[in-house]
């Protein structure tokens, strides 16, 4: 039906002019792609008003000295207006290089990105490794897979919770140890401790998730290909460097980058189990909740501002690995 | 592709020589690699079974330390602590609540995200490539850059404490996520489908109703999956927008038995198994098309 449209406009206007105007061009592209158009309408929709307003108001925070004690509130029947002012770009310098910006920014940055490092590897090879050998012709191959995705099919609220639990002084953890006479650390209480239970944890939970995107990649490899590799008489592993990485590249490219942006921004991990005390284990999108929700008073602005940074970030850092993949996906045609 | 060609000659000349009994079929690995495997794979999914197995157990010792000295649960055994979670408190109230926003949130989120996901995979329109990239942004805004304006936003509109304002801010993260996560799956359906349906007649958007649609079930399922999963048991938009005790989603409703003062964590335990039930049911039936929904797509746009 509406082909016929298309053609119709198509026809009708290149007779009355050679080359059309905006208007027309507009028009003409409107007959033929409104279908298109209805149909992402929605998401476009709901992306305007519910992430686009938010995110140009927060950017707007981000230069008043917003707080709990200065924005517009209902205390009981009195409705109080917001008495916040703009001051530029106060809330950035402060937090890039204000006095303490290393304490409230930088150390938070710092073992962010060390934290979302070292996931994302132990995400990626723990999650490759378990792919690889489910991917085998292993008996009991499907129980397998399906205990090993048990971690994913359980809110990440639950098991965080029954870390807590395990990890606390005198739990399981701290109880196997013991019994093995290795050192007894204070997973929840001591600084460095806290790092390697978040990391610890982290990883439990997101590993089954690059496991069952990199078990989907990997079946997806033609085995003619293998076949083709063993008959030119190629080792295992350089089947696995030739055949079943360069296979794997789109897979690995998107999650990788899908576990970069989670991890960083990985809230509930380090949130659950910490809850806003333990200052040197928080990442910066905890850090900034804490600043904006999780005390008295609320600093609205300078969270948001924490959010922008964050946000910023993560773009340069997608633009720029997008950039180095096309660039590999040249150079390896 | 093309070095898989040129390499293994140099190697092939040693190779032979060196493991003289190739004779298993392929796919198939000798008995110590096997027991290799099996061993990992073992150890792998006792870590990956502890935590859950151990929060099973902990939450049938009655007392709120008894995770402290876990030996001593054996010889107390009891659902006390689930018969208390269950009719003592406003579980159901809060399971309800989580039902209904999850659930909510999902058919929602999946319904808006098919048709986008579907004109992003098989119609180049303008404003194409912007609205893929808006999509994989999206995925990026920190909790702390939206938080706040959303909660003025929703104040102001009078949503706070609500169902429906919870709902829309979960859908703000779960439908580009579905949308991107649907249109790899569309990639993979031939295109050749949609053109048969032209030719019979249908429209575009019958194409997709009545052809495109079922094919897509298991991409469906995992994207319904995921955001029943992440909103089932969310946290943080939850206790921050969430006020009222009768408005608690489960897991906001669970903090109360936590406070400064007193840790009922045997509770905690045990509601926390009762949240983990709905998730697993609905994982084990979707469990199947996990592998090929996900990544169906990603392996080929």
């Amino acid at each position: 039906m509406s082909v016929a449209v298309q053609g119709a406009t198509g026809k009708g206007s290149r007779e009355r002019e050679s080359r059309p105007g905006l208007v027309e061009r507009v028009k003409r592209s409107y007959a033929k792609h409104w279908y298109a158009y209805a149909m992402i309408a929605p998401v476009v929709l709901v992306l305007g008003v519910l992430v686009l307003y938010p995110l140009v108001e927060g950017i707007w925070l981000t230069l008043t000295n917003a707080n709990s004690l200065n924005s517009a509130r209902t205390i009981g029947v009195n409705h109080i207006p917001a008495s916040y002012k703009f001051v530029g770009f106060d809330n950035y310098a402060d937090i890039l290089w204000g006095p303490g910006s290393y304490d409230r920014f930088w150390s938070h940055f710092v073992w962010t990105i060390a934290w979302t490092v070292i996931c994302v590897v132990l995400h990626y090879t723990l999650g490759l490794g378990l792919a690889l050998l489910l991917n085998k012709k292993l008996r009991g191959r499907a129980v397998y897979r399906m205990v090993l995705i048990l971690p994913w099919a359980v809110p990440t609220f639950v098991t965080v919770f029954s870390w807590r639990l395990m990890l606390s002084d005198g739990g399981a953890v701290n109880g196997l140890l013991s019994f093995l006479h290795l050192p007894e650390p204070g997973w929840l209480t001591d600084p460095w401790a806290q790092k390697a239970a978040a990391i610890l944890v982290n990883t439990w939970v997101g590993v089954p998730f690059m496991m069952i995107s990199l078990l989907g990649g990997l079946q997806s490899i033609p085995a003619e290909l293998y076949e083709a590799a063993e008959m030119d008489g190629a080792t295992p592993w350089q089947r696995f460097r030739y055949v079943t990485l360069p296979g794997l590249r789109t897979v690995s490219s998107t999650v990788v980058l899908l576990g970069v942006i989670w991890t960083f921004n990985q809230f509930g991990v380090i949130f659950l189990l910490f809850g806003t005390g333990a200052p040197d284990a928080q990442i910066l999108v905890t850090w900034a909740y804490k600043l904006g929700f999780g005390q008295q008073p609320r600093d609205y602005a300078q969270s948001a501002a924490y959010g922008v940074i964050l946000l910023s970030i993560l773009i340069v850092f997608t633009a720029f690995y997008r950039r180095w993949l096309a660039r590999n996906e040249q150079a390896n045609g | 592709m093309s070095t898989t060609t040129e390499r293994p000659a140099a190697a092939a000349a040693v190779a032979p020589a060196a493991r003289p009994a190739k004779v298993r079929p392929r796919g198939e690995s000798g008995p110590l690699a096997k027991a290799l495997s099996h061993g990992a794979l073992i150890l792998a999914s006792l870590i990956a079974l502890f935590p859950v197995v151990w929060i099973l157990y902990i939450s049938l010792g009655p007392d709120k330390t008894d995770y402290l000295h876990p030996g001593g649960i054996l010889g107390k055994i009891t659902l006390a602590n689930y018969q208390h979670v269950l009719s003592d408190t406003g579980f159901f109230t809060w399971f309800g609540n989580a039902f209904l926003v999850s659930g909510i949130t999902t058919v929602f989120g999946v319904m808006l995200a098919a048709t986008t996901g579907y004109a992003v995979s098989r119609m180049k329109f303008p404003g194409h490539k912007p609205l893929m990239w808006s999509l994989l942004v999206t995925q990026m805004f920190p909790i702390a850059v939206l938080i706040v304006p959303m909660y003025t936003m929703l104040s102001e509109l009078g949503l706070l404490d609500s169902y429906t304002g919870l709902i829309l801010v979960y859908s703000t993260t779960t439908v580009p996520y579905c949308g991107w996560l649907l249109k790899g799956y569309f990639d993979t359906i031939p295109v050749e489908i949609d053109e048969a349906g032209r030719v019979d007649g249908l429209s575009p958007f019958g194409t997709f109703w009545r052809l495109v649609l079922p094919l897509a079930r298991p991409g469906l399922a995992v994207a319904a999956f995921y955001s029943f999963l992440t909103y089932w048991a969310e946290v943080p938009f939850a206790s921050t927008f969430m006020l009222s005790s009768d408005k608690y989603t489960l897991a906001v409703g669970l903090q109360t038995f936590v406070s400064e003062h007193d840790s009922q964590w045997n509770l905690m335990a045990a509601t926390a198994v009762l949240i983990a039930i709905p998730s697993a049911a609905f994982f084990y039936l979707v469990q199947r098309h996990l592998v090929t929904g996900l990544t169906a797509g990603a392996s080929k746009s």
